[in-house]
């Protein structure tokens, strides 16, 4: 070999060059993170270096967020990895309510400074950053999370450094965080009303299948619970680990089964797989129908409208929700972000999270997590998906809506509940349920 | 791999006792005095979490570095040390002889299951975390090196490994809690995990595990072992005619390198706090090796100070760019092992060797200066 040519030492050189940039920004953007004057921006990371130049007024900031004119708040999302695809809109529409606020002024007179990070899609990294948002930059608010098991990892963090988190996804219940507001669905308010509409519609006949992990366990653990009291049929339970699209016996079993309804909570590329090789083997929403939590606006177009055409979901807001404030919401979504991006159930609520946030900052007259949860208790907001009440469970009264899949990113509603239902993580009001609620319900 | 052929070079140990006693030392009173510096519990916590990987990453270059295995699944190891702590931690949190609250909730164990039971034993979780990985090593290594299965065989099977592991933790949801991971350790050893204290007291715990590792290392490199370790990994063949069974070096090595892994994981646990199946599956094993890639393999030191470098550069960049951090890493792990195969430590031999006027494609020495020509066959396949 021979000695490595000049030209090898300066591309070398370039590489510590790159790295001692990126360190230095990064030092630079944790001043930014502290920093008043930032502009909030929808491009993520971009707190941009040349803010940089009032650091020093910074300090005071923090230590009286309630005198300057900004406020830091953690945004925390899989921006990499494979929960990315599902979180970024999140992140956007996140930003997006922080944008509207500070247009109409902020929240009491102080603009919303978002600090963004990556959550990686994984655990551990979602605890990490929170602390880092918490303690180091201070943040008055987290909105963040996506996966159970992310939310598991956040939890210690916020209980042990009495941080906020405002978690926007659908999730299993029984739990519930003095730290935590959950301002997505609980079961009660997804899949118990999903299982009355099957009975209703006298789809009694059900095979689950689910990913390999806590959220479909528990989900089927209480379908199980609500079949032995209700008369419906549970056939048959399957699971794949999280992200397998190796689905063909799965299939099989389903089909020979000759159930009714498939409840899937499938997550992921194993949707893509499932439903393309129910539809390969000659099934159509007509053969064998499906009740998906999973599947929403976003999934359809890489799930194919043409395998999924027909099928029913269950959530509490689609993009085609037929309400003014919705209307305002989706069209400044697109106009943000493009025409082609579709909002959905998650999205949503993480728009929302923004506003119970700075209501209850509104209504409390300070940024103190004590003041801002007993403030926020009791809100009413007009949202995207109708009259939203904050419960003292600290999760949120939410109108149930069964959708079927008409087109890429159409959701049409065929049946709601009327009314919000009250949010009950622990399923205390479901004597069926009895027994199933334990931790910290229990 | 062709690069390989290159790296050779950098496989010669340093001719003086004194240089790596002297950087340990140096390194010691540094690591000791970086709470100061850093001043922030957060940080010092990340910090911690670094000198966890820096201690991977020094049984992964005895394995790799000195004995040309390429081990691509430490987090295996890393796992098993984790889990074992993890389950004390969980255990820890609940009245004695009272189910973790995950196994409460998702699963239908009436009563604690028998192989959770001694977990909650802090020294057996010890000595759990230590032994375990090195156990299962040896069994693997003695299993898979008397086949003579070496190179990038050996790499591809300590990936499955990574994956096997990960599926079991996965699928055995009602006792390792799933992709969930064990969570929720709300103290830790008898302290709030929040205390500013108990962070720099988990720092120091992983500053000593680091030095008395690197300590170690060192005197098994650099022992009769090591040259025995070194000649298998340089001609294999010869050492075999010499009456020597290979196996036996590079089965002691590879378990060396996972109880280090495994003493890392444990202590990685409580300043973590979370013990989750993703953390060991094969992209973080991979992770693991890059620091030794970057600085060079080989030496030890490098290995430390790459994993401390790579770990630490990876979270800056990831706050500071937080939409395309991963691409910015990834380049610049592809743009060092394009331009330096060898690591930063390769091209330092190179300028040096410049420097003394020698041939730059000089053969790979031994420590006593003989030249070993099967290095470039049969040495670094991996």
């Amino acid at each position: 070999m021979r000695p490595p040519s000049c030209k090898h030492l300066l591309a070398l050189f370039t590489v510590f060059a790159l790295l001692l940039t990126a360190c230095g920004s990064e030092t630079e953007d944790e001043s930014t993170a502290t920093d008043g004057s930032a502009e909030p921006t929808d491009e993520a990371g971009s707190t941009d270096t040349e803010d940089s130049t009032d650091v020093d007024g910074a300090e005071e900031d923090v230590a009286a967020p309630a005198t300057g004119d900004a406020v830091p708040v953690g945004v925390l999302h899989s921006l990499s990895g494979t929960m990315a695809i599902s979180e970024t809109a999140v992140r956007d529409s996140t930003l997006l309510a922080i944008n509207e606020i500070n247009e109409n002024g902020g929240v009491l007179g102080m603009q919303i400074e978002p600090i963004v990070e990556d959550g990686a899609s994984d655990w551990p990294t979602f605890a990490e950053r929170a602390e880092k948002l918490i303690t180091t930059d201070e943040a008055a608010v987290v909105f963040g999370g996506w996966t159970s098991a992310s939310r598991k990892a956040m939890l210690p963090v916020f209980e042990g450094t009495g941080g906020l988190l405002f978690y926007p996804v659908q999730y299993e219940g029984l739990e519930q965080s003095p730290n935590i507001f959950y301002t997505g669905a609980t079961t009660n308010q997804q899949i118990i009303p999903a299982l009355d509409y099957m009975v209703e519609e006298g789809l009694t006949d059900v095979y689950l299948v689910g990913s390999d992990y806590v959220f479909p366990r528990t989900a089927n653990k209480i379908i199980q619970a609500y079949a032995d009291a209700n008369g419906l049929n549970i056939l048959g339970e399957d699971y794949l680990p999280l992200g397998d699209t190796n689905v063909a016996t799965i299939v099989s079993n389903v089909v020979s089964s000759e159930a009714d309804i498939v409840f899937n909570t499938l997550n992921g590329d194993s949707n893509v797989a499932f439903f393309k090789e129910l539809t390969a083997k000659g099934n159509t929403s007509e053969q064998i129908q499906s009740m998906s939590v999973s599947v929403a606006e976003e999934e359809i177009a890489g799930i194919g409208i043409d395998n999924i055409e027909g099928h029913l979901v269950s959530w509490n807001y689609y993009q085609t929700t037929d309400l003014p404030r919705n209307d305002e919401f989706v069209e400044a979504f697109k106009a943000e972000y493009g025409e082609d991006r579709v909002t959905a159930d998650p999205i949503e609520a993480g728009y929302n999270s923004v506003y119970i946030w700075a209501a209850a900052v509104e209504k409390a007259g300070t940024f103190e997590v004590e003041a801002v949860r007993e403030a926020a208790v009791g809100l009413e907001l007009d949202t995207p998906e109708g009259l939203l009440t904050v419960d003292d469970n600290q999760h949120v009264y939410k109108t149930n809506r069964i959708g079927v899949i008409r087109d890429v990113g159409v959701i049409e509603e065929v049946w709601n509940s009327g009314e919000p239902i009250e949010p009950d993580p622990c399923l205390a009001n479901y004597e069926w349920a009895e027994g199933l609620a334990q931790g910290e319900c229990g | 791999m062709t690069t390989d052929m290159a790296l050779g070079r950098s496989y010669r140990p340093l001719q003086s006792p004194w240089l790596p006693r002297a950087f340990i030392a140096v390194f010691a009173a540094l690591l000791w005095f970086w709470p100061a510096v850093v001043d922030d519990p957060t940080r010092l916590r990340q910090w911690a979490e670094y000198l966890c990987f820096a201690i991977v990453a020094i049984g992964i270059d005895v394995a790799w570095g000195y004995g040309g295995m390429l081990a691509l699944g430490q987090g295996v190891f890393f796992g098993l040390g984790a889990y074992s702590i993890g389950m004390y931690l969980s255990l820890e949190q609940v009245p004695e002889n009272a189910m973790p609250e995950f196994m409460t909730l998702y699963s239908n164990y009436t009563e604690l299951p028998l192989l959770w039971r001694p977990f909650s034993s802090l020294w057996f979780a010890v000595g759990a975390a230590v032994v375990v990985p090195m156990l299962v090593a040896a069994a693997l290594g003695w299993l898979v090196f008397n086949r003579r299965i070496r190179g990038p065989y050996f790499a591809i099977l300590t990936q499955v490994t990574a994956l096997v592991f990960w599926l079991f933790l996965v699928g055995q949801l009602e006792l390792t809690a799933g992709t969930n991971g064990l969570t929720n350790f709300g103290t830790v050893f008898g302290r709030s995990r929040f205390d500013p204290n108990t962070v720099i007291w988990l720092y120091r715990l992983a500053a000593v595990a680091l030095i008395v590792s690197l300590v170690l290392a060192y005197r098994l490199v650099n022992s009769r072992f090591g040259k025995l370790l070194v000649a298998t990994r340089d001609g294999e063949d010869r050492v075999r005619f010499l009456g020597y069974n290979p196996a036996v070096p590079r089965t002691i090595a590879f378990t060396f390198a996972a109880g280090l892994a495994g003493v890392a994981g444990g202590i990685s646990a409580p300043i973590i706090g979370i013990v989750a199946p993703d953390q060991f599956e094969i992209l973080p094993s991979i992770l693991m090796l890059a620091g030794v890639a970057v600085a060079g393999r080989g030496l030890l030191f490098p290995a430390v100070i790459g994993a401390l470098f790579v770990n630490w550069s990876g979270t800056a960049i990831s706050e500071s760019r937080p939409d395309d951090w991963l691409y910015i890493q990834g380049g610049l792990f592809v743009l060092v092992m394009a331009v330096a195969p060898g690591g930063v430590v390769g091209i330092v031999r190179t300028m040096s060797s410049w420097a003394t006027g020698r041939l730059a494609d000089d053969r790979p020495t031994t420590r006593s200066g003989t030249t070993t020509p099967d290095a470039a066959t049969t040495g670094a396949t991996a």
